[in-house]
């Protein structure tokens, strides 16, 4: 029997929306991985292979007026809170049209005034950005929202962590703080990042409640992150979500992620957890194999339209830029050389 | 009646709370204790559910104010010591001040720093941290040296739609007074010529401020006329107030309480020298305090950092030059 997870939405509904996503995401990240070794991506392209079942399970249970803070392993999850593909081709293209204008690329994406908060690379620190939002939005006496903050195992060793994850739980805030503990950071293990036997325990030192799941069971993804978006929601404060999975890539596509042993990609946790949401719409007759190749192509097709069309767009032009890192632009240091 | 430089801030802050519903502030035992100076005494009374104590998280503190920024909320964040804000280092200077040129979405917040020494504070309660705020692109960084001031600056901090630095000098706290609190301000930007003089120019802010102008006096008993430039921001910086200054007098001193490796005298030397060298008659100089932690004891802190006697000092060696 299958659960929905909001309650709005029809049994297995949930889980489709989820799984197109995450092919959406799956095929989106192939391509920057294309065109990044085509040399047409300045910088570098992060990928969030292995992962797409927990971000999508985050993207489908958040409304609209709902906050969110990816990491750079989310495509699924910004897919689907809403991002059209289109900003996310944009930015890593670097369009002067893209939300980021040039001015920032690859995952440090966003809009911020539609509650998609864009990443800084300092790894923690949006979590209290997060808290900022929640709590504003309470002095409004706006109610029902949550806020979601990604972040990885290695994240949970940062002073931003502890200070954002306390203040959360001292202000009882609808915080859903979701870890991926994807194995690596960058190339460090989980042995050298932390020494605790769960890192569901940390949960209980915040006073705030924790989930576990197998982040490469989709079903267990969309459920169980379900159910925590749904307590915090709810007014039960901020909920710690650990997922267990493996990076499936490197971690960027600069990185060839030798140091990951093949008997651990061998493992039950580098199954591939598009794959195991294909087998489950298939085995509870969800979706056939003909309906799953007419959405890859009709997703492989959206984003090659984002690409010729980001393509053709313009490029940032220092010579139209408005080199203004205030608002105010009055008390802009006027002295600085052209 | 008189009024502190310290009531001035905790003034301005009821104002701009009674003005803007968008106000709100945040900080280390801000609320019904009232802050560790009582630059928030009774605020908390005043304004439920406004003034709000935080936990010792100054990283959180600061991003979550960006949080509600982005929400339209105008925060002001105390840290109880400008000392400690070197713990909200990463959210200021990558979070706040960079929201605004990546996203356009502008990030009014107000950090207050009692920053500065004061006898017996040691270390860690006494640093001047204004320049390496100032290297940030994104942020503005305001250093009051007066109670009007103290009171109009802040109230424009508030006001500023990007985030502000507001430098407020622990030592200036309670024996600075006034009679009153201004009705009117110079502009933020706008540097304030402090003392008229026509033979050397002394640029500094904040506390030292009056050393500068007890110097003054003390030059004045020997014949010479001493401009002092009190810069009241430091992002902005007021270049042509300070090159019109050196344009009367010839002669170019900078005296600041931070310590001296590329902080805000060097940028005002760098400035002057680049743009009005033909100006100068001798070789611009700059007081800083020395290039140590700030010491404890008083007969230490009293020789670290500059004071009437040593900018004296500086100011006879530069005008016989």
């Amino acid at each position: 029997m299958l659960q929905t997870v909001s309650g709005s939405h029809a049994v297995g509904e949930t889980q489709l929306a989820a799984y197109r996503f995450m092919l959406r995401a799956r095929l989106l990240d192939d391509k920057f991985a294309a065109l990044y070794r085509a040399g047409k991506i300045h910088g570098g392209v992060f990928l969030g292979r292995g992962q797409e079942a927990l971000s999508a399970a985050i993207g489908v249970s958040l409304n609209k007026s709902d906050v969110f803070a990816p990491l750079i392993r989310d495509a699924a999850g910004r897919l689907a809170f809403g991002e059209p593909i289109i900003d996310a081709v944009r930015t890593y293209l670097g369009s002067a049209l893209g939300p980021m204008r040039g001015r920032d690329g690859n995952v440090h994406r966003g809009r911020p005034l539609e509650g998609y908060l864009p990443m800084i690379s300092h790894l923690g620190a949006m979590v209290s950005v997060v808290n900022g939002v929640l709590f504003a939005r309470r002095m409004k006496g706006i109610t029902g929202i949550v806020g979601v903050a990604c972040l990885g195992e290695g994240a949970t060793s940062t002073g931003a962590f502890h200070e954002s994850l306390n203040q959360a739980a001292v202000e009882k805030l609808p915080l859903v703080l979701v870890v991926a503990n994807n194995q690596f950071a960058y190339s460090t293990p989980t042995t050298s990042q932390f020494a605790c036997a769960d890192l569901a325990n940390k949960a209980t030192g915040y006073g705030v409640e924790s989930h576990s799941l197998d982040g490469t069971d989709f079903s267990d993804c969309v459920e169980t992150v379900g159910s925590a978006v749904a307590r915090a929601r709810a007014g039960h404060g901020p909920q710690l979500v650990i997922a267990t999975l493996l990076r499936l890539c490197g971690h960027g596509e600069h990185d060839d992620a030798g140091y990951i042993a093949p008997e651990l990609k061998n493992s039950a946790l580098g199954r591939d957890c598009l794959k195991g949401a294909e087998e489950f719409l298939l085995k509870h007759k969800l979706a056939d194999a003909a309906q799953l190749a007419v959405w890859r192509s009709e997703a492989i097709r959206e984003i090659e339209e984002a690409v010729a069309q980001a393509q053709r767009e313009p490029a940032p032009d220092p010579y139209e830029e408005k080199w203004s890192a205030l608002s105010s632009e009055h008390l802009n240091e006027l002295r600085t050389e052209a | 009646m008189s009024i502190t430089y310290l009531e001035a801030i905790r003034e301005a802050q009821a104002h701009a709370l009674r003005d803007d519903p968008r106000v709100f502030i945040y900080g280390q035992d801000v609320g019904a204790f009232g802050g560790a100076f009582k630059a928030t005494k009774n605020l908390q009374k005043e304004f439920p559910g406004r003034v709000l104590d935080s936990p010792i998280s100054e990283d959180a503190m600061i991003g979550l104010a960006v949080g509600t920024a982005i929400e339209g909320m105008r925060p002001i964040i105390e840290m109880q010591f400008a000392d400690f804000s070197t713990v909200a280092f990463n959210q200021i200077v990558n979070q706040a001040s960079t929201l605004f040129w990546r996203t356009n979405v502008p990030c009014p917040i107000t950090v207050r720093l009692p920053f500065g020494g004061t006898s017996g504070s040691g270390p860690f309660h006494s640093q001047c941290l204004e320049a390496i705020y100032a290297h940030y692109p994104g942020l503005v960084v305001l250093t009051p040296a007066t109670v009007e001031d103290a009171y109009s600056m802040l109230l424009s901090a508030v006001a500023i739609d990007d985030p502000v630095i507001f430098c407020e000098h622990k030592f200036l706290y309670y024996h600075l007074k006034a009679e009153k609190l201004p009705s009117e301000a110079l502009p933020i930007g706008k540097a304030r010529i402090a003392r008229e003089g026509r033979d050397l120019t002394i640029v500094t802010y904040s506390a030292m401020v009056h050393e500068a102008l007890a110097a003054a006096d003390e030059l004045a008993t020997e014949g010479w006329q001493v401009e002092v430039v009190d810069l009241r921001s430091i992002k902005p910086l007021d270049t042509d107030t300070v090159v019109a200054s050196v344009a009367r007098t010839g002669r170019l001193l900078c005296v600041g309480e931070a310590w001296p490796w590329g902080g805000v005298t060097a940028e005002v030397i760098a400035r002057v020298s680049a743009e009005s060298y033909g100006l100068l008659d001798a070789p611009p100089q700059r007081l800083n305090a020395k290039d140590t932690p700030v010491p404890y004891h008083p007969n230490l802190w009293a020789a670290h950092r500059p004071t009437a006697r040593s900018v004296a000092a500086a100011a006879r060696k530069l005008i016989r030059f």
